[in-house]
């Protein structure tokens, strides 16, 4: 007689493995998106056409740093986990599947990386 | 690699709204993922200097840049719009039928009254 519970064989062993995690960062970070990307857009079209000199002073500002790292951040993360479902759905075969699947995590963290980066040294001056 | 049916199966399903908003929801997000990357050229470009930031700005102002920007403005709204919906079905709501397909005409008519406005004024403000 085995004494534990068939869920506990079932669980984090199906063809899903994990799953809550992922749906529920996409869920996360498309709440956060929902004002940082109405802000994002309202920004842009006030600095639209804006001199190098103004466009610095602006994201100098802590508050609008603070925000745009929060939007790159959110908006990669976000991108990267759609992604992947959209790989795994069309994209079949290890070579293609898991080839792409490692390039768009990988570039999304690169691309974070460079965009809080440049913010930085903006509000740092470099 | 298995030979098991895999789904979504795209060609054996009559277009209808719902399942064009479910495709268009899934092709702007990809769109929007290039988006992000051009948000991240931007930056680098501000933090490069005033002629890296001045090459930036006149490929984005180019008719090039313009028609990307356009393209950007549209899977924009229309992703933001639909999400929302999307957050909103996550939470039990709006599921009936009938309430699917009001939400999806308001996310079409809403996101296109705001792409045509943002496209005015990147044809008419931006410099």
């Amino acid at each position: 007689m085995r004494l534990v519970h068939p869920l506990a064989t079932a669980r984090g062993k199906g063809p899903a493995k994990s799953g809550v995690e992922h749906w529920w960062m996409q869920r996360l970070t498309a709440i956060a998106l929902v004002p940082l990307m109405i802000w994002f857009v309202s920004a842009m079209a006030g600095l639209a056409g804006a001199s190098h000199e103004d466009a610095t002073i602006w994201l100098t500002d802590p508050l609008n740093a603070a925000l745009m790292i929060a939007f790159i951040v959110a908006a990669f993360h976000h991108a990267q986990l759609g992604l992947q479902v959209v790989i795994e759905d069309y994209i079949h075969g290890p070579l293609w599947e898991y080839g792409l699947l490692i390039s768009v995590k990988l570039l999304a963290i690169l691309a974070t990386i460079v965009a809080v980066l440049s913010i930085l040294r903006v509000m740092f001056g470099g | 690699m298995n030979q098991r049916p895999l789904s979504p199966h795209l060609q054996v399903y009559k277009p209808q709204l719902t399942s064009v908003l479910s495709i268009t929801h899934r092709a702007t997000g990809i769109v929007l993922a290039g988006g992000a990357l051009l948000a991240v050229y931007w930056l680098y470009a501000l933090a490069s200097g005033a002629s890296a930031y001045a090459e930036a700005q006149a490929l984005l102002a180019s008719w090039f840049g313009k028609l990307v920007l356009m393209g950007m403005m549209f899977a924009l709204f229309y992703h933001l719009l639909n999400g929302i919906r999307h957050l909103f079905w996550d939470a039990g709501h709006g599921l009936e039928l009938k309430s699917a397909y009001q939400t999806g005409w308001a996310v079409v008519i809403l996101s296109a009254i705001l792409t045509l406005g943002s496209w005015a004024f990147i044809l008419g403000g931006l410099r």
